[in-house]
């Protein structure tokens, strides 16, 4: 009984531990954005790797989500004879959830994990060891630069998948269902108000924050060679994906209450 | 040029280092032997302010250390350069990118000098043919070799080698063993070798330091620890003469323990 209790609490101190090491490395990340080396270069790097890299996949996700909500949409609007209000449906639920949420699952799937195995397998072969002992700022030059190109990065893409979105909906409005161009188009920026676009671009900042430095965090406290590197990029993926979508739930609370 | 005096280090409720006490004199070449798992390479990682000891005093060039922050770690680092075990070169840059990594980062010389100054590090190791491969075109021994060419580049004071000839064929121990002798007969630089491998440590060396369970048994001349007859030098140094049968395992303070098998009491094992 004793050493079930003894377990338990190591469990929870490790818990706290890796959540308060977590927030430090946040803090250090963050605070590296207003001080120099600016690493322009490199920014500019992991912007083209996070974000042009990342745009092929992005775009698909979009299309086919706005596709089949409008395939779904119109099944369930039929019996009220409100299919040509599709578009309603497919602009309100890419902007203010679909397409943030998905966008930065597919970001974490893709960006995040590789962070993490990159920064694991620097880590398990000395190069941070090296990057210090050279007398670079580990988390300035490989998490700050990461995170300042995720936080640009993220809300483009998700700007992107919901533009796509809206207009794979329009196809099967289109052409699947019949619906006028003008009337599809009319009522999906109807139904949006521009808070719902504000609100839509800071969800994928929030994102691209817990995508980076979950990916980061988990690549940096790595140890146990090679078998850690593939432990740390699973646990990257998993924690970041359960991370969007509790926060997705307490944004979307928040937004609701703020009106 | 660097002094340990009393320097303990634990990590996980290990005991890795016991108040160790090592001096090395400026432009002197001293060896840390000692089997693995010793504590060789924390004394580096110490060294270098990537790890903080327990209690103990560390002076590097004349300055205490041990109660520095990483930012003012950065002026000491300067002065010393790492080449590490497994090389550690930059996977995403060229050799010439990672040998002129530091003066870069500096940006204090002008780009002609940078390029000069990787351009004579690279001739200094032989390698300056590879200047535009990558890290993964290249061998291990032309990776360590790399890396002393980056330590190099900087003029550093100090140099720091974990394991320099660890996994390599003879050529490239000679080639490895001959530039840590040039580095210190022709530029004068203090350099602390951490090594396992007795013919490196013979070449090397000034004066030898032997590390056991994190506790130093040795420090003299080459020739005072070949004529040491304390039993656990003797095993590390002669294991074949010490240790004559496949069950001999080595123990504690130098003692030998020989593990009884199934088959010793069995017999052999049926065919």
């Amino acid at each position: 009984m004793e050493t079930v209790a003894i377990r338990i609490e190591d469990a929870l101190k490790g818990y706290v531990w890796t959540v308060q090491e977590f927030a430090r490395l946040c803090g250090i990340a963050l605070a590296g954005a207003f001080r120099r080396p600016w690493y322009g270069q490199d920014m500019l790097y992991y912007m083209d790797q996070i974000g042009v890299g990342s745009l092929f996949i992005i775009m698909l996700t979009g299309l086919f989500t706005g596709m089949v909500l409008t395939l779904q949409g119109a099944i369930q609007l039929e019996p009220y004879g409100a299919i040509p209000y599709v578009s309603r449906l497919v602009s309100t639920s890419v902007v203010r959830e679909l397409g943030p949420v998905l966008a930065a699952l597919m970001i974490a799937g893709r960006v995040g994990s590789g962070i993490a195995s990159e920064l694991a397998s620097m880590q398990v072969t000395e190069q941070i060891d090296a990057l210090r002992a050279e007398g670079t700022d580990p988390i300035k030059k490989l998490v700050t630069t990461r995170l300042l190109a995720s936080l640009i990065m993220v809300p483009v893409l998700t700007v992107i998948a919901n533009g796509v979105a809206i207009f794979g909906g329009y196809v099967i409005a289109r052409f699947y269902l019949s619906i006028d161009s003008f009337f599809y188009w009319t009522w999906a920026f109807e139904a949006l108000r521009p808070l719902d676009l504000v609100y839509g671009l800071i969800k994928p900042l929030v994102f691209g924050f817990i995508v980076c430095m979950v990916g980061c965090y988990a690549g940096l406290a790595t140890t146990g060679g090679t078998v850690g590197v593939g432990r740390s990029t699973t646990q990257s993926m998993v924690t970041s994906s359960i991370l969007i979508l509790m926060s997705d739930f307490f944004l979307t609370k928040l937004f609701i209450f703020l009106g | 040029m660097i002094r340990f005096s009393d320097v303990s280090f634990r990590f996980d409720n290990r005991q890795v280092l016991s108040n160790f006490t090592m001096d090395v004199p400026p432009g002197q070449t001293r060896v840390i032997l000692g089997g693995s798992g010793s504590g060789k390479t924390t004394t580096l990682r110490l060294v270098l302010g990537l790890l903080k000891p327990e209690s103990g005093s560390l002076l590097v060039d004349g300055q205490e250390i041990v109660h520095l922050t990483e930012q003012q770690m950065v002026p000491i680092r300067a002065k010393m350069a790492m080449v590490f075990q497994g090389a550690a070169l930059f996977d995403s840059l060229t050799v010439s990118e990672n040998v002129g990594y530091r003066l870069w980062e500096e940006d204090v010389l002008e780009e002609d000098a940078i390029e000069q100054a990787v351009d004579e590090s690279l001739r200094f190791v032989g390698l300056e043919d590879t200047a535009h491969k990558m890290p993964a075109e290249i061998s291990g021994g032309m990776k360590k070799r790399v890396a002393i060419a980056r330590a190099l580049a900087c003029r550093p004071k100090i140099i720091l080698y974990d394991e320099p000839t660890a996994g390599l064929d003879p050529i490239n121990t000679h080639l490895i063993n001959e530039l840590i002798c040039r580095l210190h007969s022709e530029e004068q630089i203090t350099q602390v070798v951490v090594t396992h491998d007795l013919e490196t440590a013979y070449r090397v060396a000034d004066r030898l330091v032997m590390i056991q369970r994190g506790e130093k048994i040795f420090d003299g001349t080459v020739e005072e620890l070949k004529a040491a007859e304390d039993q656990e030098i003797r095993t590390f140094l002669e294991p074949g003469a010490v240790l004559q049968t496949p069950r001999c395992f080595p123990y504690k303070g130098g003692a030998v323990r020989t593990v009884e098998t199934a088959a010793d009491s069995a017999g052999p094992l049926p065919r």
